[in-house]
């Protein structure tokens, strides 16, 4: 099984990151604040300007560590594609099945995704009793899971995901504690930039989380741009949308509000532009990604590899799975949903 | 596994500062520096072999030492530390900057 590695964020926009022999060297000024081996690194993710040097930039690329950019609010700027490497014949595979035949692999990530938020208003009501609305979107997605299930093409997926989300995220709201529920207000998803605080949350954790799963496509030797799902676009890697699909609900919304309700980010973390763009603040988002960090290290039971494992190496656990299905080595892609 | 690499460096022959920023700067390639001449290295069986090779040949077996600690799998579990400059697990704690 593969090590689950650290991941290292940069925050501010003095720091310049440079290689030493084997080792990565944060400076700050003439500081060195830290040195790590590059080898207990998976990825480093620079938000704001934070600088690189080049030689680092290729060694990155060398030992497979992602290196990408955010915007302050996680938006995705830019990242380090090294040497293309892999397995040509698993990317055509990939190529092939996405042209050809790709409704098999996306229902099966949007019935995975619908349930796993079906599962997060359970998982409300199991704790906190009873709620009206809240059953009733659970019932509603129960049949957009069955609808999923027997779509005929990607477009008519696209249309049960969108009503099923709408109707997800039209509760949402009542995942946050009723006593915090004034300073947080939900009303739906709104993105580029989000425009509430619960929105800048969840866009910067989707952002976080996506480029982990980016990264651990490129590790099998997927192609992340090529999805099944969303469509080619250039610059948007379409296949890690898809199975990021898999996991917003489990890993980044249950955060969010986790975060929320337990109030370890609160209202005054975060900021509102001239634009009504809203961001998090830089001592909140350290605090975002601790809490991501240990959320990591959590260990579950795989519930297709029936197997223990952290919550951190799921995406690379998906890319593999989806591997040998391409390959043909599992007839069907089983995507990561959470049963109950 | 978590190996415990400290190290003794003669500066009464000739070369003796020389050695010992080499063998620091190998140990940095694989570990942690938690004290002077004590590093936490968090190496696979293959990156041992390779970091032992390179002390190898870093150091004066006539004049210098090395230890090495292996503290196996769960070696954060058996480290307690006090005082200042807490060091910090690389593969667990949460690396922002």
């Amino acid at each position: 099984m593969k090590k689950l590695q650290n991941v290292l964020y940069l925050t501010r926009d003095s720091l310049y990151a440079h290689k030493e022999r084997e080792a990565i060297v944060i400076k700050e000024e003439q500081n060195t604040l830290q040195k790590i081996p590059i080898h207990s690194i998976a990825a480093i993710y620079c938000f704001g300007q934070a600088k690189v040097s080049p030689g680092l930039m290729a060694h990155c690329s060398e030992n497979d560590v992602n290196l990408a950019w955010f915007d302050l609010f996680g938006r995705f700027q830019a990242r380090i594609q090294g040497r293309q490497s892999g397995n040509v014949l698993l990317r055509r595979a990939q190529y092939r099945i996405s042209d050809n035949n790709p409704v098999d692999i996306a229902k099966n990530i949007i019935a995975a995704k619908i349930q796993n938020g079906r599962n997060v208003l359970q998982r409300h009501i199991r704790n906190n009793g009873d709620n009206e609305e809240v059953s009733r979107v659970i019932g509603a997605l129960r049949f957009s899971i069955e609808q999923a299930g027997n779509a005929k093409s990607v477009e008519q997926l696209r249309g049960i995901e969108g009503e099923a989300a709408a109707q997800y995220f039209s509760v949402f709201q009542h995942l946050i504690k009723p006593s915090l529920q004034d300073e947080f207000v939900f009303n739906g998803r709104n993105r580029r930039p989000p425009r509430d605080a619960i929105n800048a949350l969840l866009s910067l954790l989707y952002a976080v989380i996506g480029q982990d799963v980016s990264g651990a496509l490129n590790a099998v030797g997927l192609d992340p741009q090529v999805g099944f799902l969303h469509a080619d676009r250039p610059g948007r890697d379409s296949l890690a949308q898809d199975i990021l699909e898999e996991f917003r609900a489990y890993l980044a919304d249950r955060m969010a509000v986790s975060l929320i309700n337990k109030q370890q980010i609160k209202a005054r973390d975060f900021e509102t532009e001239a634009s009504g763009a809203v961001k998090l603040k830089e001592e909140a988002r350290k605090a975002l990604y601790a809490a991501w960090q240990q959320r990591k290290q959590e260990v579950i039971l795989h519930p297709f590899l029936n197997e223990k494992v952290e919550i951190g190496l799921l995406p690379h656990i998906q890319a593999m799975l989806l591997a040998r299905h391409l390959r043909g080595d599992l007839q069907q892609y089983p995507p990561f949903y959470i049963a109950k | 596994m978590l190996v415990l690499i400290t190290y003794d460096v003669s500066f009464d022959t000739e070369g003796g500062k020389r050695r010992l920023r080499n063998i620091a700067k190998i140990c940095q390639d694989y570990g942690i520096r938690v004290q002077y001449s004590v590093f936490e290295c968090d190496v696979t069986p293959a990156q041992w072999v390779e970091l032992k090779e390179q002390l190898f040949a870093a150091y004066d077996p006539e004049v210098d030492s090395l230890r090495f600690y292996k503290l196996g799998k769960n070696g954060q579990n058996k480290i307690e530390h006090f005082g200042a400059k807490a060091s910090f697990d690389v593969f667990k704690s949460p690396l922002i900057i």
